[in-house]
C-alpha cells in the first residue's frame, strides 16, 4: 500500500529529471547527419589568389581541418586567436570565407592574422548549404578517407579543443 | 494602285505587330501561371520546413539569409522535375530531421510517436482497475 502511494512521488521526480536535463540542452546544437559520412566534394576559388582554385579532392590522404567564416561573423573573430593558436601548433586548418565579399575577407585575415593554410570562398553559400552549415562559424574535421569525423557548431573553444579535437585529430594521423 | 500597295502593307505590318504582341502575351500569361504554381509549391512545401537560424519560424516565414538561400535552392531543385520528397530528402540529407516539422515515423522517434498512446493505455488500464475495485468494495458492502 506504501508503495502505491509512493508512485505519483516516483513519477514526479522522473519528469523533473528530464525536465532538469533539458535545461542543459542547446536547441541551436543541431546534429549533423553529415558526421561518418564523406565530405561535399567542393572546388572553390582561392582568396587572393585570382584563377586558383582549391577542391577538397585535393586533401585525400591528409586529416584537415574545414573551419567556415566570414568577416561579418562577430563570432568567428572571437574564435580567431584560439585559431591562430592552433596554426602555431601545426594543425591543418583550412579556411572557407562563407558569404562573404574577397576583399572584406582578405582585410579580416591582413588585420587579425591569418590562420589558415589556404582560404576558398563560397561567395553564394552554395558549399555551406551542402556542408549543412547554419551558423557560422563551423568547423568540421575530415579524415584521410574524406569522411567528417566531427562538426564543432559555433566557435571552437578551448574545452572542445582539449578534450574533442585534439585527441581525436591524434587518433586520426595514426 | 501604289498607294494600295501600301495601305496593304501598312496594315499587314500591324497585323503582324498584333500578332507577336498576343504571343508574348499568351507566352508571358503562361510562364506566369507557371511561376504561381510553381511559387504555391514553394510556399506550402516550405511551411513545413524548419528555418535552421530562427527555430520557431518556418522556412516560408523567416526572413534570415539562409532561409532565402535554401528557398532560392527548393525553387531550382523543383523546376529541375524534383518532387517534394526529393526536395526533403535533400534538406535532411544536409541538415538533419531537424528541419521537418512533421517529424518521421523512425527508431529514434518511436517514443514520440507511441508514447501519447502508451499513455493513453496506461490510464485506461488504470481507471478499469479502479473502477472494478470499487465497485467490488461497493457490492461486497452491500452483502454486509
Amino acid at each position: 500500500m506504501k508503495l502505491k502511494l509512493a508512485i505519483p512521488l516516483i513519477l514526479f521526480f522522473v519528469v523533473v529529471g528530464f525536465l532538469f536535463k533539458g535545461l542543459f540542452l542547446d536547441p541551436h546544437e543541431v546534429p549533423s547527419p553529415l558526421i561518418n559520412k564523406p565530405a561535399p566534394a567542393f572546388t572553390a576559388p582561392i582568396l587572393g589568389e585570382s584563377g586558383k582554385t582549391f577542391s577538397a579532392a585535393e586533401m585525400k590522404g591528409k586529416v584537415w581541418i574545414l573551419n567556415m567564416w566570414a568577416s561579418w561573423c562577430a563570432a568567428c573573430r572571437d574564435e580567431h586567436p584560439l585559431l591562430l593558436e592552433m596554426k602555431q601548433h601545426g594543425l591543418p586548418i583550412y579556411g572557407l570565407a562563407y558569404k562573404d565579399i574577397d576583399a572584406d575577407a582578405q582585410a579580416t585575415l591582413i588585420q587579425l592574422g591569418n590562420p589558415y593554410l589556404v582560404t576558398a570562398t563560397d561567395a553564394d553559400g552554395k558549399i555551406g548549404i551542402n556542408y549543412g552549415v547554419y551558423g557560422v562559424p563551423e568547423t568540421y574535421i575530415i579524415d584521410k578517407a574524406g569522411i567528417i569525423r566531427y562538426k564543432q557548431i559555433g566557435p571552437i573553444t578551448p574545452t572542445a579543443l582539449r578534450d574533442k579535437i585534439l585527441p581525436l585529430l591524434k587518433a586520426l594521423e595514426k | 494602285m501604289m498607294m494600295r500597295i501600301k495601305r496593304f502593307f501598312s496594315s499587314f505590318s500591324i497585323a503582324l505587330v498584333l500578332c507577336a504582341a498576343l504571343g508574348t502575351n499568351i507566352y508571358a500569361a503562361s510562364s506566369q501561371v507557371e511561376n504561381a504554381q510553381l511559387e504555391a509549391r514553394l510556399k506550402t512545401l516550405s511551411n513545413e520546413l524548419r528555418c535552421l537560424v530562427c527555430q520557431n519560424s518556418t522556412l516560408a516565414d523567416s526572413n534570415a539569409p539562409l532561409a532565402e538561400d535554401l528557398r532560392n535552392e527548393i525553387r531550382k531543385l523543383m523546376l529541375e522535375g524534383k518532387t517534394d520528397e526529393e526536395v526533403k530528402a535533400y534538406l535532411v540529407e544536409r541538415y538533419g530531421d531537424f528541419v521537418l516539422y512533421r517529424p518521421p515515423l523512425q527508431a529514434n522517434t518511436a517514443l514520440l510517436w507511441i508514447g501519447p498512446f502508451v499513455m493513453l493505455l496506461i490510464g485506461a488500464i488504470t481507471m478499469f482497475v479502479v473502477l472494478k475495485k470499487r465497485s467490488r468494495v461497493e457490492s461486497d458492502s452491500k452483502e454486509n
